[in-house]
């Protein structure tokens, strides 16, 4: 790799031991992926994908442990992924045990160390930290050092800045020392799609599993949808950005997509056209055959197939402000059309803090809690990553959560439906 | 026996018992649970695996195509070797992801002792994933060259 002499300097030790190793390690991930170069990272904010005291994490905090005793901490103050607990959640007394006394004992240490390291302030934990409510939204064309891959897919595709789908701790290494590897989707060359996505669906398809059917279809590749902006129309607004980031979501998480183009939507596909496809691109044709093939081929891993689900999760990435109100509406709707007054199954919205505190200065959310949704923070991923929730029927609309835990997909209908009338239409 | 060769990620050479996934690893799956509760055999806690599900993954050739799941990826991977609890090497048939390739660099540079080493190789195509079954003896020598019986 070709170093300019400032970054000869560091990785000299010019700036010291740990920062030269911090250096190396970017210039040495880059090599990997035939990166030639170093380029600045030019994002106000930097956001972090590791927000969980995990004690099986120990490592990590000896890293960080290190990197703050030497000084060398981020150029940029930074977000980080949700907070894996919050009181409000429903756990029984064997959960409670297991999740503050063994998986998250470190939570307090790892905070005081992210605080240290330039966390943004104490309500910065959310995986959707794009959202105007919480400030970290780069602009287009900015370089960034992300890991998160449902924030990397959003950043990438609906606000048309650069980021490669980084692992954790590779996040920060690039946020200190203010360079990452130029490859991949920092390259123009790297955001041209080599699929074609045809979308031929009689309605408008759910954005969950059409995220799914793509992600599995294209893996890491990046794909130019066609057909899409009949359902989303052309403006990036609030239903449209939920809709996309929930999409994408689903395309990182079912495959490992960190950049799709919507044609007439997506900024890159509203300056280039089809300049952006590949010659030689492959084409995959969407229908509501193929959905529904999509649909059909999720396992369903609960012990007892039939079981009563005894928990939901909706937001997963966390949910918008748009999408908290229309579904208190949605809900409400439902419940007076079935005669019940709450939810039939204990249900839980995550929302990033700022979104909440908006929310809940409005009448909606009083609404919501009266029909008995609780409203929380929380990663729904990091709750059920623990050897109890396999156990545990939850259900959830998010294709992310179902392929990362035991939850049981549903799409936002299926979920309608079973938190006011028991499933039955 | 059979031999492949491929591109050295991380230098090492070492022989241990070949460990097969078709599909890809979920690092985050296959590895949380032996390193939240202590589990020096690094089972495999991936219930979507088929091939390593309940198998030891420590000390083992871990052969596979690439590793799948959450972008903690690399920092799990990193963990692992940490706590001695990493597969003798990993072998990759595809060239290496964003993820276990930055678990791997992690690893290599920051971490320091014989007991946190791991020998990685990439792209030693579909060819080798096909050819390597569970229990076959796996021998890495200088270059990226792997031998398989």
């Amino acid at each position: 790799m070709k170093l300019t002499k400032e970054q000869q300097a560091i990785l000299d030790g010019s700036q010291g031991k740990t920062m030269a190793k911090v250096l190396e390690s970017v210039i040495r991930y880059g090599e990997l992926f035939g990166a030639e170069k170093l380029v600045p990272v030019t994002s106000k904010y930097n956001h972090l994908v590791t927000s969980f005291g995990l004690k099986a994490l120990g490592p990590v905090y000896d890293l960080m442990g290190k990197l703050i005793e030497d000084g060398v901490v981020s150029q940029q103050k930074f977000s980080c992924d949700p907070r894996p607990l919050d009181k409000k959640v429903p756990k029984n007394f064997l959960q409670n045990l297991i999740f503050n006394k063994f998986m998250y004992s470190k939570q307090d240490f790892y905070e005081g160390q992210l605080e240290k390291l330039g966390l943004l302030d104490k309500d910065a934990f959310t995986c959707t930290c794009y959202m105007d409510e919480v400030g970290n939204k780069p602009n287009k064309g900015e370089v960034l050092s992300w890991a998160e891959s449902s924030a990397v897919v959003y950043a990438n595709s609906v606000l048309g800045a650069r980021c490669n789908r980084n692992s954790g701790i590779m996040d920060i290494m690039g946020s200190i020392v203010g360079f990452v590897p130029y490859f991949g989707l920092v390259t123009d060359e790297g955001r041209k799609a080599n699929w074609v996505i045809e979308i031929k669906t009689t309605k408008k398809p759910e954005a969950q599993l059409l995220g799914s059917a793509i992600g599995m279809k294209v893996m890491e590749d990046v794909p130019y949808v066609v057909g899409l902006d009949k359902w989303l129309g052309n403006e990036l607004n609030d239903e449209v950005c939920t809709y996309l980031k929930d999409f994408g979501a689903a395309t990182a998480s079912n495959g490992a997509v960190g950049l799709y183009h919507i044609e007439n939507l997506t900024p890159e596909a509203v300056e280039l056209g089809k300049k952006l496809v590949n010659k030689d691109a492959k084409v995959y044709v969407i229908d509501d055959a193929e959905l529904q093939r999509v649909y059909d081929s999720y396992p369903v891993i609960w012990k007892n197939k039939d079981a009563k689900p005894k928990l939901c999760f909706m937001g997963c990435p966390h949910m918008s402000y748009q999408q908290l109100v229309s579904w208190t509406e949605k809900l409400e709707k439902g419940l007076q059309e079935s005669g019940n007054k709450k939810v039939l199954i204990p249900t839980v919205f995550t929302a990033s803090p700022g979104v909440l505190k908006k929310f809940e200065q409005t009448e909606y959310a009083q609404k919501l809690k009266s029909m008995g949704v609780i409203v929380s923070y929380i990663c729904p991923l990091m709750y059920m990553n623990n050897p109890l929730c396999g156990k545990m029927p939850v259900i959830t609309s998010s294709n992310k959560l179902r392929t990362y835990t035991t939850a049981r997909y549903y799409t936002d209908d299926e979920i309608l439906l079973q938190l006011t009338k028991g499933g039955k239409n | 026996m059979k031999t492949f060769k491929g591109r050295v990620i991380a230098p090492g050479e070492v022989k241990a018992e070949a460990l097969v996934s078709h599909g890809g690893l979920n690092t985050l799956a296959s590895f949380q649970k032996a390193l939240q509760f202590g589990d020096k055999k690094a089972t495999c806690g991936d219930q979507n695996n088929k091939d390593l599900y309940g198998k030891q993954m420590a000390g083992k050739a871990l052969c596979l195509p690439q590793t799948i799941g959450s972008t903690t990826g690399g920092l799990v991977l990193y963990c692992a070797c940490s706590m001695g609890r990493q597969p003798a090497c990993m072998l990759f048939s595809n060239p290496i992801d964003s993820l276990a390739g930055a678990g791997v660099i992690l690893a290599d540079v920051w971490l320091e002792g014989d007991q946190t080493k791991m020998p990685v190789i990439d792209s030693l195509g579909e060819e080798f994933l096909n050819y390597v079954k569970d229990g076959m003896t796996i021998t890495i020598k200088d270059g990226g060259v792997v031998e398989v019986e």
